[in-house]
């Protein structure tokens, strides 16, 4: 590793609040992203379901 | 001389249908989401724990493993949902309007990252979060084009038109890509030329450069990921009446 311990990793010489922020938003947004996708998939597969049930 | 010209070959026709794609989008889904995991995790670590400290930016550099990949992206599925609305207009292919629509939401959050990730990184660099540079306004000017289409595909109920309308808006829209990638160029500006290309030596050691190529990858395989998933929702959305649909293991659980 090229911190020497997992405080300096954390605090990256005072630029830990930056770095840190941007990676947190690049993960909420894209799981965000995918857990909406699943969802609607989900949910749309329930609903297609639903109409076989109701056409058999 | 003409049909040869437009004559396509069959896997392309294959795309073209909502069964084929169903299906074959369906295998492919497990293989990216594996590939978007490991090299998004690697890449990562790679660069937030391993790689060196810039030389002038000291740490804030690292910022960079999340904002150019998305930076790249925002563009990229722009173009990308250019591409399949003219497909779409084109050869009249339904499945093509169904992935144009199924790039805006991820491209508007590539976008959306880029340019949050981009003012954190502008602080500690250049004292400011927000200038009116024209690489920053020019990227802007892209999420709200997003916004646009997003806004036109939502705004018309029948499901032709709005990919119709979506995929004239989105290749109109394209011109501004130019604008973004060249902006560094063409006028004086805070932001730093590309990271990244496909045609020169990187100017980073090794060490600073691959876990950049590893994060760029792994987005491109989250953002195919996330169409896939979106498009074949779609088309379960539009094809609930079919007897292919009402068949497959998906619906009948066999």
């Amino acid at each position: 590793m090229y911190f020497e311990s997992l405080g300096a990793l954390w605090d990256m010489a005072g630029h830990g609040p930056y770095v840190w922020s941007s990676y947190g938003l690049f993960f909420a947004l894209l799981c965000l992203n995918v857990w909406h996708a699943r969802s609607q998939k989900l949910k749309a597969l329930k609903q297609a379901k639903a109409f076989v049930r109701r056409n058999q | 001389m003409t049909q040869s010209i437009w004559r396509m070959p069959r896997w392309f026709h294959q795309m073209g249908s909502p069964k084929w794609f169903y299906g074959f989008g369906g295998s492919l889904q497990p293989w990216f989401a594996l590939a978007a995991f490991v090299l998004l995790t690697w890449g990562i670590v790679w660069g937030l724990a391993f790689a060196p400290a810039d030389y002038q930016q000291g740490n804030s550099f690292r910022i960079m493993y999340v904002h150019v990949p998305a930076a790249i992206l925002s563009q990229s599925v722009f173009l990308g949902m250019a591409v399949a609305g003219a497909v779409g207009l084109i050869w009249k292919m339904k499945v093509a309007f169904m992935v144009a629509r199924s790039c805006i939401a991820i491209g508007a959050t590539f976008t959306v990252i880029a340019l949050l990730t981009g003012a954190i990184w502008g602080k500690p660099t250049w004292g400011a979060y927000w200038v009116w540079d024209a690489r920053l306004t020019s990227t802007l000017v892209l999420l709200f084009l997003y916004a646009g289409v997003m806004a036109l595909n939502q705004a018309i109920a029948e499901r032709q038109i709005a990919g119709k309308a979506t995929a004239i808006l989105a290749i109109v829209g394209t011109i501004n890509i130019p604008i973004i990638k060249y902006s560094v160029e063409w006028w004086n500006t805070l932001h730093q030329s590309s990271s990244f290309t496909l045609t020169a030596k990187p100017s980073m050691p090794a060490d600073m450069y691959l876990p950049l190529l590893l994060t760029v990858l792994g987005s491109y395989c989250l953002f195919v990921l996330v169409v896939l998933m979106r498009t074949r929702t779609q088309i379960l959305q539009t094809q609930s009446g079919t007897s292919w649909l009402m068949q497959h293991r998906d619906i009948t659980g066999v």
